[in-house]
């Protein structure tokens, strides 16, 4: 099997069968009253892994989290550390620590003394404190802002002292709540990759839940997609985006084209799927999709070509349209190509050039193709 | 034009409306309650010298002004009843104050931790005592503290003593009189500062290792001294000149500064010197108030 995209380090104990999960969520199912916030769901993170859970919003992320810092328990199921089991341990004894997405910062106390306040519980000295605080300060960029009161400081900010304050203590397992929601775009770029080296360099394992995919790509090992309180699929970023195994996921994560259609053929791993309207869409791998079902074929709008004449004779998967609309983006151009049977598609093409020949324009003839390999096909 | 200066004229009138409050119902009683403590007893109606009239014209103003003096304020250092009975007074309150905030927080922070739709009950049920007079509820004590009252023969009856207590007449009586009856002001406002902090700060805390304790004290605590103080006061400032709990539960030995007051007005028709005791009781008072004061404005600007 080719492999998908770069593989950002050799980190995949994942596909170990010798590696032990370091955290354990067994048939974990939580109801608060008789609304079930997660289902039957079981998840395995490894140590020292970046692991990302992603999903709409009230999908049982943080309800995730706090079972795991001890906030709620399981309704049932089991939740394992090391191979211990958590029930029954209040959250101060579990070797975890959560940064709280309401941030929940002290009010009475400085930014310095909130940071402060897990070392001193543990009876640190108060030099180790003083060099740690500092260092925390200087992770988060807020040293001017050490003898500042939580009110005296903006949502940003607020969000960068409750990030340190989780981190300082370095637990061995760190859950993050949206750590970077309320940052500005080149602060929360600074701050993710400052994140993942103290990972790395703490030999730490980060559980973080975030609403943007593109975060979530950029940090995570490996990445939890959720709905409803259920796991739909874990998988590294480039599995997720170029195999995502559910048309749910592949919806979720970035743009897709999803075309319907049934399995014509079958041979080995080969197939073509007969759209509605009769397109026939050649595919490489059509994975467990049997004879006769019904599938969609997910494909990527970068994945496909459009072209403002047919392409050279023998290309597979070639369909006639018109340009629908189209948006330039500045690095790339992205057209919505309406195919004869209606249905519309959106196709990207890079802007490597500052001009070009033929530029597409606004309903004009237009003819998209894609290799058979460049899309996935998805029964479930 | 004209619509602009009618809502500027209005907005200065819904300023001054507070003003005008404190002016009717503070300064002006305030005032004449000094210019009596400033008089001389007398035989007379009313029973002190001198009477200011509006026919006096003003070389009478001036001859009626001369005649004030400090002499009631040196009486009341003279006699050390005086100032025994202030010090009982603030003791018997800051005793009384620390009980009802022993007792009233507990209370409030279950409230306040009680599910929310339990809420609004329970806080009728703090309020419900208002509903019956004060002083109806200060005889109600007598009849169960009292040696025959049914304290004492629920004690009897249990086994725990077998003569009954004294608990009529003493300063006993007196603490569980105040503490009773001023327990709803000390748990309102700790209520009102408990209901509305955030309990996932306690959740940090203890994520952060603090066991529950701990982060009571690091975090409910300090969060609630708003509260605290509010109550405090609250409690502290009425009990300091209480009259009518020590007059019916106290014996007569008691001393409070609000029995002497009354006695200096009822008994021995002093007016001067009572209204002398009621000035330097409202100095006393006016220190804690200072401190309230300012633990508001430092809640406030805390932004909580
Ligand atoms: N204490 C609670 N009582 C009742 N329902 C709850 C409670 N906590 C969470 N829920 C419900 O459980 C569901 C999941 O909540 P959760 O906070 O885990 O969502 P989330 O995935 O973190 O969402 P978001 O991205 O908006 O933070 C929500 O529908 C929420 O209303
Ligand atoms: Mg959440």
């Amino acid at each position: 099997m080719k492999s998908l995209g770069s593989i950002r380090r050799s980190f995949a104990p994942w596909n170990d069968p010798e590696a032990k999960p370091y955290i354990s969520f067994e048939r974990v199912t939580k109801r608060f009253g008789d609304f079930t916030a997660v289902n039957d769901l079981s998840l395995d993170i490894y140590e020292r892994e970046f692991f990302a859970l992603l999903g709409a919003s009230g999908c049982g992320k943080s309800t995730l989290l706090r079972m795991l810092a001890g906030f709620e328990e399981p309704t049932s199921g089991r939740i394992l550390l090391e191979g211990q089991d958590l029930r029954g341990i209040p959250p101060y004894r579990r070797p975890v620590n959560m940064m709280f997405q309401s941030y929940a910062l002290f009010p009475h106390m400085t930014v310095e003394a909130n940071i402060a306040f897990g070392l001193k519980q543990d009876g640190m000295s108060k030099a180790d404190i003083a060099s740690r605080v500092a260092e925390m300060l200087k992770l988060v960029k807020l040293e001017q802002f050490a003898k500042r009161k939580p009110h005296q400081l903006s949502g940003g900010q607020r969000q960068r002292v409750a990030l340190a304050r989780s981190v300082a203590k370095r637990p061995k397992v760190l859950l993050l709540d949206e750590p970077l929601g309320a940052l500005d775009k080149k602060l929360r770029e600074e701050t993710q990759f400052e994140l993942m080296d103290l990972q790395q360099e703490l030999g730490l394992t980060f559980v973080v839940v975030t609403h943007d995919q593109e975060e979530a790509m950029t940090m995570a090992d490996r990445i939890a997609i959720m709905d409803k309180g259920q796991v739909m699929q874990v998988a590294t970023p480039a599995e997720v985006y170029e195999a995502p195994s559910s048309r749910f996921v592949a919806d979720f994560v970035g743009n897709v084209n999803m075309l319907e259609g049934t399995i014509a053929e079958r041979s080995d791993n080969a197939a073509t799927i007969t759209g509605a309207s009769g397109a026939r869409i050649r595919v490489e791998n059509a994975g467990e999709a049997i004879e006769g079902s019904t599938v969609a074929f997910a494909i990527r709008p970068e994945k496909i070509k459009v072209s403002s004449k047919p392409p050279a004779e023998g290309a597979t998967n070639v369909m006639e349209g018109e340009i629908w609309d189209l948006a330039y983006l500045g690095d790339m151009t992205v057209y919505h190509v309406k195919l004869s049977d209606g249905q519309v598609v959106k196709a990207s093409a890079l802007n490597s050039a500052r001009t070009m020949d033929d530029p597409l324009s606004w309903h004009d003839r237009a003819w998209i193709s894609f290799a058979p390999d460049a899309g996935v096909v998805l029964t479930r | 034009m004209g619509s602009q200066l009618v809502s500027a004229i209005a907005n200065r009138a819904v300023i001054l409306v507070p003003y005008l409050w404190l002016f009717i119902f503070f300064l002006v009683p305030f005032g004449i309650v000094l210019k009596i403590s400033l008089s001389q007893t007398a035989i007379a109606m009313p029973p002190y010298l001198p009477v200011f009239g509006f026919g006096d014209g003003v070389s009478g103003f001036i001859a009626n002004l001369r005649e004030l003096s400090f002499d009631n304020y040196l009486w009341l250092l003279d006699d050390a009843l005086y100032f025994n009975a202030y010090v009982s007074s603030v003791v018997i309150a800051g005793v009384s104050t620390f009980f009802a905030l022993l007792i009233g927080y507990p209370m409030a922070y279950g409230m306040a931790r009680a599910p929310e739709s339990m809420r609004p009950l329970l806080l009728m049920l703090v309020i419900l005592p208002f509903w019956t007079s004060f002083l109806i509820r200060v005889y109600a004590w007598i009849g169960i503290l009292k040696p025959e009252g049914l304290l004492n023969q629920f004690l009897l009856w249990v086994g725990v003593i077998d003569t009954p207590l004294q608990i009529m007449n003493t300063n006993t009586a007196i603490y569980i009189g105040i503490v009773y009856s001023y327990l709803p002001f000390m748990v309102l406002p700790l209520y009102a500062t408990l209901e509305k902090m955030d309990f996932s700060l306690i959740e940090a805390a203890q994520d952060l290792g603090c066991p529950p304790t701990t982060a009571f004290w690091k975090i409910t605590f300090p969060l609630s001294l708003p509260g605290v103080v509010a109550g405090c006061l609250l409690v502290f400032i009425p009990a300091i000149g209480e009259f009518v709990i020590p007059d019916l539960l106290g014996g007569s030995q008691t001393l409070m500064i609000g029995k002497t007051l009354w006695n200096e007005f009822f008994s021995n028709r002093d007016w001067p010197v009572a209204s002398a005791v009621a000035i330097v009781l409202l100095l006393i008072l006016v220190v804690p108030m200072m401190f309230f004061q300012r633990a508001q404005a430092r809640a406030q600007e805390q932004g909580r």
